[in-house]
């Protein structure tokens, strides 16, 4: 009757870590504050990513795309459409996967592992620096015309899977997201404006 | 003393010590048992297996309310080890991942042998390719982290298809690994017990050892701990509770009933001689029947005690009559004897009306009611003959009670007004009460009668509420709708559940239910798992067949030899077994979903409504009856059980029988009237003041919009039973034997009301009694004696002695 659910938590413990980790993170300057300044000026965005898998397994790595939409200051949405349509939104703390006819739906207020990640997410959207660095150690290197963000997550539980999160921006944009496993897999996320239909 | 005067003392002495003895030493049980068929169908047999130790049964639901979420952490940790050390217990869950890495590696290691997915298509060269791309589609999403160390040994995915077929059902939430409620205020666990949980004693042994572990808990927690509460639900903790408020309920209302006629017969007969002696029927009775039911059902129900609160209130009656009918003051032991003649005849075939009565409850199939009524015909005649034939002898050689021929006369000129009609007058207005009552039950005919097994339940709807929020918060099925496969052995079930799972797996996806669990996706059936392993090519064909699939994939076959090498290893492994299950989380799961009751095994499959609305709220119904068909249509042997539905059923069943019974036993008290009075007439005419009374409470209690259940029926048959002693004294008063003088007659009135009140003071501490079996009783009783006994004064004829008719009063 009661039973696990291994496959759940895991996934969106990796999700989080894996997909919210990397838009999450920021500096520690007064360029880092100028920066959050300016993301929290931004109520929506809609881009178009392609994700590209370096695997131990894999001869050459595979590639997912499709479209991310962010409505400030909660709703956060990775809709993945190849190579299989499969949707994450994120609206408030209620997490939901929606996969072919299945749709799971979590609270994450359950999975304080992985609360501070999505926390610092919104933090980072709404330019929150503070709630970032109960987070990550936040490094930040360059300018704002072209500026990086380097995340390392303070939960060992966290870094037990994902080593590191780089994520460079120009201005308000996010441009590249690179995720670091622990394993020396990595996954490479490159982001641009989607067109305006 | 006399040789026969030694005898029938010591007889009566020798008959209470063995009663007392066989009484200490029956079992008494307060479980649903005493509301469970005794000759069941198998349907109910189903039903009875669930409800007495099915897994749902031995289900102890507990929350940790109050305090800091910190500290109600703490306690739940240490309850939880501690039960889990505990062997009443054969599983306590809190959500913590305690088996968890047992768990994960047991479904690794057999993941061949418990995939659904694993079929010989699925390794041939198409199967593997669907199965390959399906993987590397996996490893680009973000479960791809996950998965992705499993890739060189599980390149199909099997470990994930196991996983997800064991998280069909949904779980509660958790916080920081342990369950807690929707809104985080309460922190959940959940323990099995090992004992079935119509086992009430151990249930409650069950119960203390979770307190003394909560107990041990909040001390280590410190000041902080001793805000935090302890709160428990389930069937086992309801058994235990209404035990104890049966219990609680029978002592305090015994005492209570006891004190109340002790100082009714103090103030009427101002001695205690006649009032100890005027016990001693009560008592004895009270122990026969409780005796006679432990030696007639093996067990004696907690309720049937609760029911011997109303034989004090019938058998007392015969002392009183007794006393104060044969002992005008003052009298000379022993030197009654007119009085006695006349009295013993009427009071004999009152008793004889009333095991009539109680007779007609035998037969039942409600193991309640047929005790009850074995309870009241051996207490009866036992309280009787006590009276007959004890009491005569004990009495001391100077007995005497007060005259109570002034009470008599009082009595009488209450009942005066009544009587100033004339005899037509009185039975028109008779007639019109009868036609009125008929009208309103029939006006109310459509909710007269409660049709819910549970409106006999003792548990208050606060606990229940409490239940069904527990169970939400757990996502805990509630147990109401499942499908039963009934089989021979563990194999044949397994078997069983794995067809139905054919028939329901189209079902989930008509969304006519939401989904199913089943025993066997924790453990496949031999055959099964033989198939499985059949599927499994050797390491020289899977080889081939996975270069043919991986034939421009990204996939690195390279680095897929741990496949091969565990698909090999996987066809040679041997069965699958329960005790293989053993450790880790899966055997609770397993073992909540066999059901093994003698040589029956039976293997459950709960049945989940579809779209669950998301926030509280009642979950919709499964329209069962698509269920049923579907079953039907394919054949199968299981049953689709729709709990709630069933044991409705089942007390539907008891209440038609229980109606038969009740006019059958009606019948049979008329037809021992009209033989003991040799007149149609007479006996009709004792009769109709107790229909009278009968109608006027049940339409007083559909008019108040009380719902009518099974035991308001034996109230309104205690009514005949008590009321036709009132009856038969005005009848008998006014007979043919010349009519003593009006003392005698107001002696009569004097014994009648005592007796009523005692009856009615007995009956009516029932309604307080918190028990709704109970109750329903003392509303029936309390005011239809009454009525009984006015109705019976009214409709006796004019010309009995010491009633006054529409002239002037008596006496004075």
């Amino acid at each position: 009757m009661m039973r696990r659910r291994i496959a759940l938590v895991a996934l969106v413990t990796l999700w989080a870590a894996a997909t919210l980790g990397p838009l999450a993170a920021r500096g520690a300057s007064e360029d880092l504050d100028e920066l959050m300044r300016l993301m929290a000026a931004r109520r929506h965005g809609e881009v178009d990513f392609i994700e590209q898998h370096f695997l131990a397994v894999l001869k050459r790595p595979v590639e997912s795309s499709g479209i991310m939409i962010y409505d400030a200051p909660k709703r956060l949405e990775k809709r993945t459409q190849s190579p299989r349509a499969e949707t994450l939104l994120l609206d408030g703390d209620v997490l939901t996967v929606q996969r072919g006819s299945q749709t799971h739906v979590l609270d994450l207020k359950a999975y304080p592992a992985i609360l501070p990640l999505v926390e610092s997410i919104r933090a980072t959207l709404a330019g929150d620096s503070s709630a970032l660095e109960r987070v990550f150690t936040v490094e930040y290197a360059g300018s704002l015309p072209h500026w990086m963000l380097t995340l390392t997550p303070h939960d060992p539980r966290v870094a037990r899977k994902v080593a590191q999160v780089r994520i460079e921006g120009v201005r308000d944009n996010l441009i590249k997201v690179e995720i670091l496993e622990a394993d020396g897999d990595r996954s490479l996320m490159t982001l641009r404006d989607h067109p305006i239909p | 003393m006399t040789g026969r005067k030694l005898l029938l003392i010591g007889g009566w002495l020798a008959c209470v010590l063995l009663a007392a003895a066989i009484a200490l030493h029956a079992r008494y049980v307060a479980d649903l048992s005493a509301f469970l068929p005794a000759r069941p169908t198998p349907t109910q047999r189903l039903l009875v297996d669930q409800l007495r130790s099915g897994p749902a049964s031995r289900l102890v639901l507990m929350a940790l309310e109050r305090g800091d979420a910190a500290t109600r952490e703490r306690i739940a940790v240490a309850v939880a080890a501690a039960l889990r050390n505990d062997r009443e217990f054969s599983s306590v869950n809190d959500g913590e991942d305690a088996a968890a890495d047992r768990d994960r590696d047991f479904v690794f290691e057999h993941r061949y042998i418990l995939s659904e997915a694993v079929t010989p298509q699925r390794f041939t060269p198409e199967g593997l390719r669907a199965a390959l791309e399906e993987t590397v589609a996996d490893l680009a999403s973000p479960e791809g982290l996950l998965i992705k160390s499993l890739t060189p040994h599980d390149p199909t995915g099997e470990t994930l298809a196991v996983v997800e077929q064991l998280s069909r059902t949904p779980a509660p939430r958790s916080q920081d690994g342990i369950w807690v409620s929707a809104d985080g205020e309460r922190i959940l666990l959940v323990a099995e017990t090992a004992a079935a949980g119509s086992d009430t004693d151990a249930q409650e042994h069950a119960l203390d050892a979770v307190r003394a572990a909560f107990a041990a808990g909040v001390r280590a927690a410190g000041p902080a701990g001793r805000r935090v509460e302890l709160r428990m639900s389930g069937p086992g903790v309801f058994s235990v509770a209404s035990r104890a408020s049966i219990q609680h309920a029978v002592v305090r209302l015994s005492i209570a009933a006891s004190a109340l006629i002790v100082i009714v017969l103090l103030a009427a007969y101002r001695s205690a001689a006649a009032l100890v002696l005027g016990l001693l029927p009560v008592a004895t009775g009270a122990l026969t029947g409780v005796a006679a039911v432990a030696l007639g059902f093996g067990v004696v129900h907690g309720i049937t005690l609760g029911f011997g609160i109303t034989l004090i209130g019938e058998s007392v009656d015969y002392s009183i009559y007794f006393f104060i009918q044969s002992h005008r003051a003052p009298v000379v032991g022993g030197s009654g004897e007119t009085g006695h003649e006349r009295l013993w005849p009427i009071m004999i075939l009152g008793m004889l009306a009333s095991v009539c009565g109680f007779a007609s409850l035998l037969p039942s199939g409600f193991p309640g009611l047929a005790q009850l009524g074995m309870y009241s015909i051996c207490g009866l005649i036992a309280a009787f003959a006590v009276t007959r034939f004890v009491l005569p002898e004990l009495l001391p050689r100077r007995f005497q009670i007060r005259d109570l021929t002034p009470l008599g006369l009082r009595i009488a000129r209450g009942l005066a007004p009544l009587r100033r009609r004339r005899a037509a007058a009185r039975w028109g207005f008779a007639l019109a009460l009868a036609c009125a009552a008929l009208l309103v039950l029939h006006g109310a005919r459509g909710r007269l009668w409660s049709r819910e097994l549970s409106s006999l339940s003792p548990i208050p709807t606060t606990a229940l509420d409490y239940d069904a929020q527990l169970r939400r918060d757990l996502g805990a099925p509630s147990a109401l709708d499942l499908v039963v496969v009934p089989g021979a052995s563990l194999e044949s079930v397994l078997r069983g559940a794995e067809s139905a799972a054919q028939v329901l797996a189209p079902l989930v996806g008509q969304k006519v239910i939401g989904g199913f669990d089943s025993p066997a996706n924790y453990l496949p059936s031999q055959s099964a798992q033989a198939a499985r392993r059949a599927s499994l090519p050797d390491a020289a064909v899977l080889r081939a067949n996975l270069e043919r699939a991986s034939a421009g994939l990204a996939l690195d076959t390279a680095r897929l030899t741990p496949f091969l090498d565990d698909v090999e290893a996987a066809r040679h492994a041997a069965p699958l077994t329960p005790e293989d299950l053993r450790g880790t989380s899966l055997a609770a799961g397993f073992d909540a979903l066999i059901l093994h009751v003698d040589d029956r095994w039976n293997a459950l499959i709960p049945l989940r409504a579809a779209d669950p609305s998301a926030a509280g709220g009642g979950a919709p119904d499964i329209d069962i009856e698509r269920v049923r068909g579907a079953f039907a249509a394919a054949a199968s042997g299981a049953r689709v059980l729709d709990m709630k539905h069933e044991s409705d059923a089942l007390y539907a069943a008891y209440l038609h029988e229980a109606i038969r019974l009740s006019l059958f036993g009606l019948a049979a008290i008329a037809a021992l009237l009209w033989v003991a009075l040799r007149s149609p007439l007479r006996a009709a005419r004792v009769l109709a003041p107790l229909l009278l009374s009968v109608l006027t409470v049940a339409a007083a209690l559909a008019l108040a919009r009380r719902e009518l259940t099974i035991l308001h029926l034996v109230g309104m048959l205690l009514i005949v039973a008590v009321g036709s002693n009132y009856a038969l004294f005005f009848d008998r008063g006014g007979g043919e034997e010349a009519a003593p003088s009006g003392g005698a007659s107001s002696l009569t009135l004097a014994s009648l009301g005592l007796a009523n009140l005692c009856t009615v003071l007995g009956f009516g501490l029932l309604c307080f009694s918190g028990v709704p079996v109970l109750e329903a009783l003392g509303t029936t009783v309390a005011p239809g004696t009454l009525l009984a006994l006015v109705f019976a004064a009214a409709l006796t004829r004019a010309d009995v002695a010491g009633l006054p008719d529409s002239k002037a009063p008596a006496g004075a």
